[in-house]
C-alpha cells in the first residue's frame, strides 16, 4: 500500500482515539467552586474576551486573579480570545462576564473539546508526520510505524483530550522547532520555539538544548564568519518574535513586569501535591519542606537542576548533531523535572516529546518511558474519572509499540547502547546486560500493573490515605532517575557505526 | 515491522477490541434498553411469562435462543450489578450497567473474530512471500474486522450482531471447508438466534439439497439424480429440527408457539421502517409523494422477494458444485430479501456487505461491486448515530475504512477497480452529504423540512443498491465457474 494512504490511515486512528478519549469526563466535572482546568480554560475565553489587553493579567474588580487568574504567557491568551470569539457566535452565555462561571452543558463541551482538536490538526499532527516522514530513519513501513506510536501516545491524549489543556499547541510548536533545526532551518526553528516559549513558560524545560545546539553550530561555522552571521540573524528572529508576542504589554513596563510575576509565581513552594520528581520523594524519608526555609529550597532546586543540565548541554554545545540535540532534549527536560522548583505531574509531557523523537533509534528504553509516564500520571487520571480510557490507551500503546517497532527484538547490547555500562561497571562480572533489561522491563510493567490494579480495586488504609498516589509517584521516580542517567550516558557514548546502523533497518 | 507470519491476526484483533472500548460512554439508542429489558426479563420472569411479558414496550422478539443467551449474560450481571436486572428499572443506564453491557458486546464479538480468522484461512494466498499488508487473507481481516457497519452498529447504536455474523460466516467457511454438517448446525442454531436470517435459508436450502444430499455430479456439471443419499437427508434433517426443539421445545410444551410466532413477525408494522432503508419500497414511497400510488400489502413483498431471489436459485442449482457459487447465491438472496422485503431496517445491508468481503479480495469485478456497496451502505447507515459528539467519530471512521478499501482491493487486484459511472456516482454521494449534512441544515428549509436529507440519501443509495444487486446477477448468472487463482 502506498505510503500517503498509510499515513492517512494512522492520522485517522489517532483522531478517532483522540475522540473516543474526549467523550469522557474532564477535570472538575461539577466540582464546585472552583471546579478545575477545563474551567479555567473557559473562564480565560471569558476574561480575555471581555475585558481590554492591559487587564488580562491585573487584579481588579472585574477580574479577581484568585479565580482561575490567568498564568501561561500572552499567546495563550490570544488563543483563548480566538476560541471566545467563536464562542460568542455560537452560545454568548458560554463567555458572559461573571455569570458564565462553573457554565456546563453537552454543547458546551462539544465546543471545548472541538476547540482542542482543531488546534491539534492545525499545529501538533501535521509535526508528527512530517517529523516522522523526514527526519526518522528506515523502510517507509518503519516509519509509519513510528507514527502510529508517536500519535498513540496516552500521557498527551489523556491531559488534552481527558483532563483538558492544550499542551498540543505548545509542543507541537516546539516539535515544529525541531524538525526545522532537524532539517536546517534554523531561523525559523528559533520562531517556531519562541512560539512554543510563549504559548506555555515551562518550555523553557527544552530552552538549554535549543540554545547549546544553535550556540555550538555557530561556533563551529565560525565566530568569525558565517557563524557569526548566523547567530546574530537567530538572536534578532528570537527578538522580533518575542516583541510580536508581548506587543500589547510593551507600552508600560508595569504591564510586562505584571505578566512576568503571573507566569512565574515564586512566593509557592517547592513541590505542590503528589509529583514524581526527586523532592516530593525525598519528602517521604525527611520532610524537606520543614527543615529548610523557602530561600534555601530554592537555592538547592536552582543549584541541582543545574548541576544535572550541565553535563548534556556543554556535550551538545561541543558536538552540535541532531542525534546529540534530541538527546540533549530528553536530559534537559528530566533534569528540570527531577530536580526544579514548582514542578507539576503533568510536565511529565516535556520530558515524553523528546522521547517521542527518540522511538525509532532507541524503541524499547523510549517506549518504557513513555508507559511510565503515563502511568505516573494515574492518580491524576483516577480524579478525573477517566479510568477506562487510561486501560485502554495503554494498554493499546505497549502493545503496538513493543510489536510495530519490535522493540523485544532489537534488543542486543549494541542497539540499546549498554557499551558504556560495562566500562562503568567495570568492577562487576561481565553480565548479559541485553537480558538484565528486558527484565528489568518485564518486572517493571508489571510493578507498574499491579499498583494501578491495586489503586482502582483496594482502598488505603485509614492512617496513609494518600498511599497509593505516593507509591505511584515513588516508582515513578525510579523509572524516571535510570531514564535520566541512562539517556546521559547514550549522549556521551559513541554513536553506533554506520555498517551496523544499516543492519538494524 | 514484526517477521512473524501469523502474528498479524492476533494484533488487528486486539486493536480492534481496544478501540472498541473507546466508544463504551458514547451515545447508545433504545436498543441498549430493549437488550437491558431482556436481561431483565429472562433473569426475573419464569419460563413460561418470557413471551407474554409487556410491561415495557421493548417486548421479547428474538427466537427463544437468543432468549437464554439473554439469560446466560444475566449471570454475570447479577453478580456484577444487580440493579440492571429489576424489571422496573426501565431506561436504567448507570455506568456500571453501560460497562457491562458494552463488555458484553465486544467480549461475544470474540466469535466474530474466530470466524473472521478461519474465513481468512479459506481465501487463496498467491504463490511467493508477500509483503503482509499485500496478502488477501490480510487484507479481508482488515475488512471484516475493522467493518465500519459493525462498528457503528454493535459499539455504538448498540446491538449483537458482531457476534450473529460470526456464526453465520463461521457457517458459511464451514462450508468453503467441505464440512457441511458442521455449516449445517450453525445456520441452524443461527435462524434460532435471529429470524432475519431467513432472508438467507433458500440459499442454504438449495445448496445443501444440491451438493450434499446428491453426493455426485455428471460430468457436464449437472446434478446426478441417482447418487441422492437419503442418509445425508435424514443427517440434515435431524441437525436442523433438534436444533429447533432445543430452542422452541418448551414453548411448544407449554402451547406457547402461536404467541412466540406473533412476536417474531409483527406485520402490523408499516412498509418501510422508520428511516427508510435504500430499498425499492423508498423509491416506490418516493414516487408515491409524487403520484398517488396502490398501498403494498406484505403478501406483495414476499412475492417480490421470492421473484428476485429465484433465478439465483435456479442458477445455484444447476451449476456444478461450489462454495463459490454458494456465497453468490447468499449475497443474492440477502440483497433481493433487502431491497423487497417488508419493513427492513437499514442494518440489514450488512448482510450482504460481509459476505462480499470474501469475495472482493479474490475476484477483481466482485472487488469493484464492493466498493459500490459497501460505501454506499455504511452511508445509508449515518443516519443511526444523529447525535453531535459522535458526527467526528462516524466521519472519521467512515474515511478510515473507505480509504482502506480502496487502497487495499486496489493494490491488490493492480489498477482502478470502478467504472467511470461508478466513479461519478460515488462523487454524488460525497456531494449528497455534504449537502444533507452542513449546507441543508443551514439553509432555509431546513426548518420547514427536516425530512427531506433522509429522503434523499435514501433514494440516491437505494439506486446504488438496487445497481450492485443487478451487477451481482449479471456476475452469477453470465459467468461461467471462475477459475481459481494459481
Amino acid at each position: 500500500m502506498q505510503t500517503w494512504s498509510l499515513v492517512s490511515l494512522c492520522v485517522l486512528i489517532g483522531l478517532v482515539v483522540r475522540w473516543g478519549v474526549s467523550l469522557n469526563s474532564y477535570s472538575g466535572a461539577g466540582k464546585t467552586p472552583m471546579f478545575g482546568d477545563y474551567e479555567a480554560q473557559r473562564h480565560w475565553q471569558e476574561v480575555t474576551y471581555n475585558l481590554p489587553v492591559q487587564e488580562w493579567y491585573f487584579n481588579t474588580t472585574k477580574n479577581d486573579l484568585n479565580y482561575w487568574g490567568l498564568d501561561y504567557p500572552p499567546l495563550t491568551a490570544y488563543h483563548s480570545l480566538i476560541c471566545a470569539f467563536v464562542a460568542k457566535t455560537i452560545n454568548p452565555e458560554w463567555v458572559d462576564l461573571h455569570e458564565s462561571r462553573g457554565y456546563e452543558s453537552p454543547a458546551h463541551k462539544l465546543f471545548m473539546r472541538a476547540t482542542v482538536l482543531v488546534a491539534d490538526l492545525l499545529i501538533y499532527i501535521p509535526a508528527v508526520v512530517l517529523y516522522c516522514l523526514y527526519l526518522t530513519e528506515g523502510s517507509s513501513k518503519k516509519k509509519v510505524s513510528t507514527l502510529l506510536c508517536f500519535l498513540l501516545y496516552p500521557g498527551l491524549i489523556l491531559v488534552d483530550y481527558g483532563h483538558f489543556q492544550y499542551n498540543g499547541v505548545s509542543l507541537g510548536f516546539a516539535l515544529w522547532g525541531v524538525l526545522a533545526l532537524g532539517l536546517g532551518w534554523d531561523a525559523l526553528g528559533s520562531v517556531a520555539f519562541c512560539l512554543a516559549l510563549n504559548y506555555k513558560q515551562m518550555e523553557l524545560y527544552h530552552a538549554l538544548p535549543f540554545f547549546c545546539y544553535l550556540l555550538g553550530k555557530s561556533v563551529k561555522l565560525g565566530l568569525m564568519g558565517r557563524g557569526l552571521f548566523l547567530l546574530v540573524r537567530i538572536a534578532l528572529t528570537v527578538l522580533v518574535t518575542f516583541a510580536l508576542c508581548w506587543l500589547p504589554f510593551l507600552s508600560d513596563p508595569g504591564q510586562a513586569m505584571q505578566v512576568v510575576r503571573r507566569i512565574f509565581p515564586v512566593a509557592r513552594g517547592l513541590f505542590e501535591d503528589k509529583v514524581a520528581n526527586t523532592w516530593c520523594s525525598l519528602n517521604v524519608l525527611m520532610k524537606i519542606r520543614s527543615i529548610l526555609s523557602s530561600d534555601s529550597q530554592m537555592y538547592l532546586s536552582f543549584a541541582c537542576t543545574l548541576l544535572a543540565v550541565l553535563p548534556s548541554c556543554i556535550r551538545l554545545l561541543t558536538k552540535p548533531t541532531f542525534w546529540q540535540f534530541k538527546l540533549a532534549l530528553a536530559n534537559s527536560s528530566l533534569a528540570f523535572f527531577l530536580f526544579s522548583y514548582q514542578v507539576h505531574e503533568k510536565s511529565i509531557l516535556l520530558a515524553a516529546l523528546p522521547a517521542c523523537l527518540l522511538l525509532n533509534d532507541l524503541p524499547l528504553m523510549a517506549i518504557w518511558f513513555l508507559h511510565a509516564s503515563t502511568f505516573s500520571m494515574l492518580p491524576l487520571f483516577l480524579k478525573d474519572g477517566l479510568l477506562v480510557p487510561f486501560v485502554v490507551t495503554s494498554l493499546g500503546f505497549l502493545y503496538f509499540s513493543i510489536y510495530l517497532l519490535s522493540a523485544l527484538e532489537r534488543c542486543s547490547e549494541e542497539e540499546l547502547r549498554l557499551g558504556a555500562y560495562h566500562k562503568l561497571l567495570f568492577c562487576l562480572p561481565k553480565l548479559d546486560l541485553a537480558w538484565i533489561v528486558k527484565w528489568k522491563f518485564y518486572v517493571s510493567v508489571s510493578v507498574m500493573a499491579g499498583l494501578s490494579i491495586a489503586a482502582v480495586a483496594l482502598a488505603p488504609p485509614p492512617h496513609l490515605p494518600d498511599l497509593f498516589p505516593v507509591l505511584v509517584s515513588i516508582a515513578s521516580f525510579s523509572h524516571f532517575l535510570g531514564t535520566f542517567i541512562y539517556f546521559n550516558i547514550v549522549q556521551f557514548s559513541e554513536p553506533p557505526s554506520r555498517k551496523s546502523q544499516k543492519k538494524n533497518n | 515491522m514484526a517477521a512473524a507470519d501469523s502474528s498479524w491476526f492476533p494484533a488487528l484483533s486486539l486493536g480492534v477490541s481496544l478501540f472498541k472500548c473507546l466508544f463504551i460512554s458514547a451515545y447508545h439508542s433504545t436498543d441498549f434498553e430493549v437488550h437491558r429489558n431482556w436481561l431483565a426479563i429472562t433473569h426475573s420472569l419464569p419460563l413460561d411469562r418470557w413471551y407474554h411479558e409487556n410491561s415495557s414496550e421493548w417486548t421479547l422478539d428474538y427466537p427463544p435462543l437468543f432468549a437464554w443467551f439473554e439469560l446466560a449474560l444475566s449471570q454475570g450481571a447479577r453478580l456484577l450489578h444487580p440493579p440492571m436486572l429489576l424489571l422496573s428499572n426501565l431506561n436504567y443506564s448507570s455506568p456500571e450497567a453501560v460497562l457491562y453491557q458494552r463488555l458484553t458486546v465486544i467480549c461475544t464479538d470474540l466469535l466474530f473474530l474466530y470466524a473472521a480468522r478461519e474465513c481468512c484461512r479459506c481465501v487463496q494466498e498467491q504463490k511467493g512471500s508477500r509483503d503482509v499488508l499485500n496478502r488477501p487473507s490480510f487484507v479481508l481481516a482488515v475488512l471484516l474486522l475493522w467493518n465500519f457497519g459493525l462498528l457503528i452498529v454493535d459499539h455504538i447504536h448498540f446491538q449483537y450482531n458482531g457476534f450473529l455474523f460470526g456464526v453465520l460466516l463461521l457457517s458459511v467457511a464451514k462450508h468453503m471447508q467441505s464440512l457441511h454438517l458442521q455449516g449445517a448446525l450453525l445456520f441452524a442454531v443461527l435462524l434460532n438466534l435471529k429470524h432475519i436470517f431467513l432472508y438467507v435459508a433458500p440459499a442454504y436450502g438449495v445448496y445443501l439439497l444440491r451438493s450434499y444430499c446428491f453426493t455426485q455430479d455428471n460430468s457436464d456439471g449437472s446434478v446426478r439424480w441417482r447418487s441422492f443419499s437419503f442418509l445425508r437427508l435424514a443427517a440434515l434433517g435431524g441437525i436442523v429440527l433438534s436444533v429447533c426443539f432445543l430452542s422452541f421445545g418448551p414453548f411448544i410444551l407449554m402451547g406457547q408457539l402461536p404467541q412466540v410466532l406473533s412476536r417474531l413477525f409483527p406485520f402490523k408494522r408499516g412498509l418501510c421502517h422508520a428511516y427508510w432503508a435504500p430499498n425499492v419500497w423508498a423509491l416506490y414511497n418516493g414516487l408515491d409523494k409524487t403520484l398517488t400510488l396502490l398501498g403494498v400489502p406484505p403478501p406483495v413483498t414476499l412475492l417480490c422477494t421470492v421473484l428476485s431471489i429465484l433465478p439465483a436459485l435456479v442458477s445455484l442449482w444447476r451449476r456444478p458444485r461450489s462454495a463459490q457459487s454458494f456465497l453468490r447465491c447468499l449475497l443474492l438472496c440477502s440483497l433481493g430479501s433487502f431491497l423487497f422485503g417488508w419493513h427492513v431496517h437499514e442494518k440489514a445491508v450488512l448482510l450482504a456487505i460481509l459476505p462480499l468481503s470474501l469475495l472482493a479480495v479474490q475476484n477483481r469485478e466482485d472487488a469493484g461491486i464492493f466498493l459500490l456497496l459497501s460505501t454506499t451502505g455504511h452511508y445509508s447507515l449515518f443516519p443511526l448515530l444523529f447525535t453531535c459528539a459522535e458526527l467526528p467519530i462516524k466521519v472519521l471512521l467512515m474515511l478510515m475504512f473507505t480509504l482502506y478499501a480502496f487502497s487495499a482491493l486496489r493494490h491488490l487486484h493492480r489498477g482502478p477497480l470502478l467504472r467511470p459511472l461508478e466513479t461519478l456516482y460515488l462523487v454524488g454521494l460525497l456531494l449528497l452529504s455534504l449537502c444533507c449534512d452542513v449546507l441543508f441544515p443551514l439553509s432555509p428549509w431546513g426548518a420547514r423540512l427536516p425530512f427531506l436529507p433522509l429522503l434523499a440519501t435514501s433514494l440516491y443509495c437505494s439506486l446504488g443498491i438496487i445497481y450492485c444487486f443487478l451487477r451481482l446477477y449479471c456476475s452469477m448468472l453470465g459467468g461461467a465457474e471462475r477459475p481459481k487463482q494459481p
